[in-house]
């Protein structure tokens, strides 16, 4: 049966549960007199019995489709002649060609024992499916059999519901650590195979990144070299011209709104500037990429920069510069926040002893919002760091050593970005390099977002 | 701002008057450089301002300007015979033979009628170019739907190529000839000195799945694939976000593990979208061997990207709720989980689906994560379900935008268009439900 089918047969087997629950509940309330004697609503025994019977086949569904496909290559190994299994280089590509041949999309006539073997394969999962669903079927009897005996009026069916509905709920909350865990996990285990192959110092001081070519020959991980000096370099190149835009346009827009603008005019400018912040980032890359980028090369070479520095059609300053606008609205709504968590008192003290509105905002409101802001700002560069379709569209791929903002450069997304897309085995350091990229990544944006978020938190007690 | 006066160096009759005037004095003095310093903040103010509305006014002209003629595409008039013998079909009734037959040289007959004088290889091949290779499909369609019209001479509007097309649309203002040699501008000028020539709707952008022929590349399959990812998102995302934020609004003790949950949210609402995509590589693609390029992947990885999202709008809408309501739902006997289900989160829904539709609309819009699960091959079907191979419209617009036929940069702009329409709707959608269903206590 399909996996589809088992699921929604769970889930009518669950119902079926529930009618005859509640209704062995209203059964047992007649001959104690009435719904009203017993110890939950008729609702509450049909739900545990629904979940009795739905819960543990649910179980044994996703156990079984986690694990069938290992048991059954281990069977179809087994059943191979050996010498074949011992002759094959690859034992995942002779599973692969069976697989095909089962599915008859084979390209030429394939060798006898692989045709056996697929036949194999094929009574193999049809007796798998065909298992499963008995199973299903005898945890639902069973499941459901045991709490209808169970049911008389004492049981505490109300109770036992809402733990389960309790501890759901909690598994949907440690989710988020779960995905934690899963993030360390799965970039950590590929780096440490990375840094087996490459040296970590190689990697953390390198200078020279190219893990298309073959350099060395001769050396184990022999695809290429992998420092990450220009990779990094080349991001903080670009998040630095981001900030540089992001940073005073947007705390100067949060100033100007909180501080001088109308009301009207905020409910006006305000949405116009989130919208900034919706745009999808494609969208971002591709203006990049064809408008801006296109007119900062030519704008250099009509004031003649190209006679000093190298300008590139993919230059750090187009990408920089359009990543800045993305941000704004980011910083703006930061800072936007802190401004107005300063008390007005504070202002009005200070507009009393004469300042003018500039030198209060300069010298008492920026101040007292300064560890806010400074956590917007960290913020801010942590987006700057990880954002990767601006700077995959608009930057380039040369990992070129340079502070020359109209040079290309590249950063660390667009090489994870570039070694991961398409085909890949998962043994070759080039891929291996992206993971290893990553925990950087990883490591820098959290350690900026655990420290942006523990100083805005800190300031926000400050006057609340 | 003023510096102390020390009245004592002026013997007079009145020194604090004279000094108060003198202060004064001072301060009037600065006045003038103060209110320029003040002039210049606020001026500052409007510029950064200025910038940011001018950035998004530029880039909206931009992608208007150009995706506009993307929804518009070439065609070309021209007189073909469906020749039994050129066709290769003597039973139109017989699906086989529709199938095979051989409607690229009716096309090449036709245009060889209509320019007798054309000859040389490199000519003919030049010629038979004008005209898109979908055209033998709608001669094909066409011919299936009325097995009539075999041997009967038609006078049909064909899809032009993409250089054509361009170049055509490029005629109202400076004419982009890259692609076109002079012989083949000479025989578009034929084709609109006889108005056999001319730019209409262009359907198939909206009927059609990606095609490497830019004339006849459509965003349909992205736009399905984008819809099958969400629903995969919101099935997933929007239960687990709720009951997390139940769990951590209304059960969560105080401790430890509590802290933890919530820093780790508050973090993962900040952590790189492509690090979700290393994830998903390594988790679900790697290690449980699921296929590459499906939504349902495309949208596990999003809902675990989007579910901080959904968690801390739905927190904020729950705290909204006020604790009368729910001590009087306990105060008249209900349970926890009744009070919960029953009178909270009813309360707040609007809320929570406001918060829901935000991090929707940042799934639609999400590129790099879905690079990394191999949503990014190229795939002309449409897909029908959530396992079947499908790209979305972020990726589409990046591909195309990778392409280097000149067309499908207008197409990138189109498609830009299309997605920017859904999430304005989307957001909209979501403010209109703010302000319809939320209420103030």
């Amino acid at each position: 049966m399909d996996s589809t089918v088992l699921v929604l047969a769970i889930f009518v087997l669950g119902c079926v549960a529930y009618m005859l629950g509640r209704s062995r509940s209203i059964a047992v309330a007649q001959n104690v007199g009435g719904v009203r004697f017993l110890n939950s609503l008729p609702f509450y025994y049909g739900t545990l019995t629904a979940l009795w019977c739905a819960l543990p086949c649910f179980a044994v569904f996703v156990l079984w489709t986690l694990f069938d496909g290992t048991i059954i290559r281990s069977v179809l190994l087994s059943s191979l002649p050996p010498e074949i299994v011992n002759g094959a280089d690859n034992i995942d590509l002779l599973i692969n060609q069976i697989h095909n041949v089962a599915q008859g999309s084979a390209g030429t006539e394939p060798p006898a024992y692989m045709v056996v073997a697929a036949e194999r394969l094929l009574s193999l999962q049809q007796i798998s499916r065909w298992a499963l669903t008995g199973v299903i079927l005898v945890c639902a009897t069973l499941g459901t059999v045991f709490i209808w005996s169970k049911i008389h009026s004492q049981l505490k069916a109300r109770y036992q519901v809402e733990k389960v509905f309790r501890a759901t709920l909690f598994l949907c909350s440690s989710l988020a650590i779960i995905t934690t865990v899963g993030i360390v996990a799965s970039v950590l285990f590929e780096s440490i195979r990375f840094f087996a192959m490459v040296p970590i110092t190689e990697f953390l001081f390198g200078l020279e990144w190219s893990p298309q070519m073959a350099i060395r020959a001769d050396q184990q991980g022999s695809s290429g070299s992998f420092g990450a000096i220009p990779l990094f370099t080349g991001t903080l190149l670009i998040a630095a011209i981001a900030m540089l835009i992001a940073v005073p346009c947007g705390l100067m827009s949060a100033i100007y709104l909180s501080e001088y603008a109308s009301n009207r005019t905020r409910d006006i400018i305000k949405p116009m500037l989130e919208v900034l912040a919706g745009i999808p980032t494609v969208v971002y890359g591709f203006f990049a990429a064809l408008t801006i980028a296109p007119f900062i090369r030519e704008l250099g070479i009509d004031l003649g920069i190209d006679q000093y520095l190298a300008i590139s059609s993919e230059s750090a300053l187009a990408a920089g510069l359009v990543m800045g606008v993305m941000i704004i609205p980011f910083v703006s709504s930061l800072s936007d926040d802190v401004i107005n968590a300063v008390p007005q008192s504070l202002r009005d003290g200070a507009l009393g002893l004469g300042s003018t509105r500039s030198e209060v905002i300069k010298q008492v409101v920026i101040p007292a919002a300064l560890p806010g802001i400074v956590g917007g700002v960290l913020l801010a560069a942590s987006r700057a760091i990880g954002e990767t379709m601006i700077v995959v569209m608009a930057a380039g791929l040369a990992a070129n050593l340079t502070l020359n903002p109209l040079d290309s450069v590249t950063t660390v997304t667009v090489q994870i970005v570039t070694l991961l897309v398409g085909d890949q085995e998962f043994d070759s350091p080039k891929t291996l390099a992206a993971f290893a990229l990553g925990l950087m990544l990883f490591l820098v944006t959290l350690s900026l977002n655990y420290l942006a978020l523990h100083i805005v938190k800190k300031y926000r007690e400050q006057y609340d | 701002m003023t510096k102390p006066h020390n009245s004592s160096d002026q013997p007079s009759k009145a020194p604090a008057e004279k000094a108060l005037s003198k202060q004064a004095e001072l301060v009037q003095k600065s006045l003038a450089k103060r209110y320029a310093a003040e002039k210049r903040f606020k001026f500052f103010g409007v510029a950064s301002i200025g910038f940011g509305i001018t950035a998004l006014l530029v880039l909206f002209i931009e992608i208007f300007g150009g995706g506009l003629g993307g929804f518009r595409q070439t065609q070309i008039q021209l007189t073909v015979t469906l020749d039994q013998d050129a066709l290769e079909i003597y039973d139109a009734t017989n699906a086989d033979q529709i199938m095979a037959g051989d409607y690229t040289r009716v096309i090449r007959n036709g245009l060889k009628e209509r320019f007798p004088d054309v000859k040389g290889r490199k000519d003919k091949r030049d010629l038979y170019g004008i005209i898109s290779i979908g055209s033998t499909f709608d001669l094909r369609d066409q011919l299936k739907a009325n097995p009539e019209l075999l041997g009967q001479t038609l006078t049909l509007w064909m899809l032009a190529d993409d250089d054509v097309d361009t170049y055509y649309k490029s005629l109202s203002g400076t004419p982009y000839a890259e692609r076109m040699t002079e012989k083949e501008q000479a025989w578009v000028q034929s084709f609109i000195d006889k108005g056999e020539i001319k730019k209409v709707f262009n359907t198939r952008f909206f009927t059609d799945g990606d095609s490497s022929e830019p004339e006849m590349a459509g965003i349909r399959g992205a736009v399905i694939g984008s819809l099958f990812t969400l629903l995969v998102t919101l099935l997933l995302s929007f239960p687990v976000g709720v009951a997390a934020a139940i769990y951590l609004e209304e059960y969560a003790p105080k401790n430890r593990l509590t802290d933890f949950v919530e820093v780790n949210i508050n973090n993962l609402a900040a952590v790189p979208s492509i690090i979700f995509g290393l994830l998903g590589l390594a988790i679900f693609i790697n290690m449980f061997d699921m296929p590459r390029s499906i939504p349902l992947v495309g949208g596990m990885v999003l809902t675990l990207m989007t579910l901080p999202t959904i968690i801390i709008s739905s927190r904020a809408a729950i705290k909204a709720v006020p604790p009368s309501i729910r001590e009087a739902a306990l105060g008249i006997g209900a349970s926890k989980m009744q009070m919960i289900l029953h009178h909270v989160l009813p309360l707040a829904m609007p809320g929570m689906l406001t918060g829901t539709i935000i991090g929707m609309a940042q799934a639609l819009g999400e590129t790099a994560p879905l690079l990394m699960i191999g949503m990014v091959a190229f795939i002309m079907d449409v897909p029908g379900a959530v396992t079947d191979p499908a790209t979305v419209m972020p990726v589409q617009i990046f591909l195309w935008s990778d392409s280097p036929e000149r067309a499908f940069v207008e197409k990138t702009s189109a498609a830009i268009m299309v997605l920017l329409v859904f999430l304005m709707v989307m957001n909209a959608l979501a403010v209109l439900l703010r302000k319809k269903l939320e209420r103030r206590w």
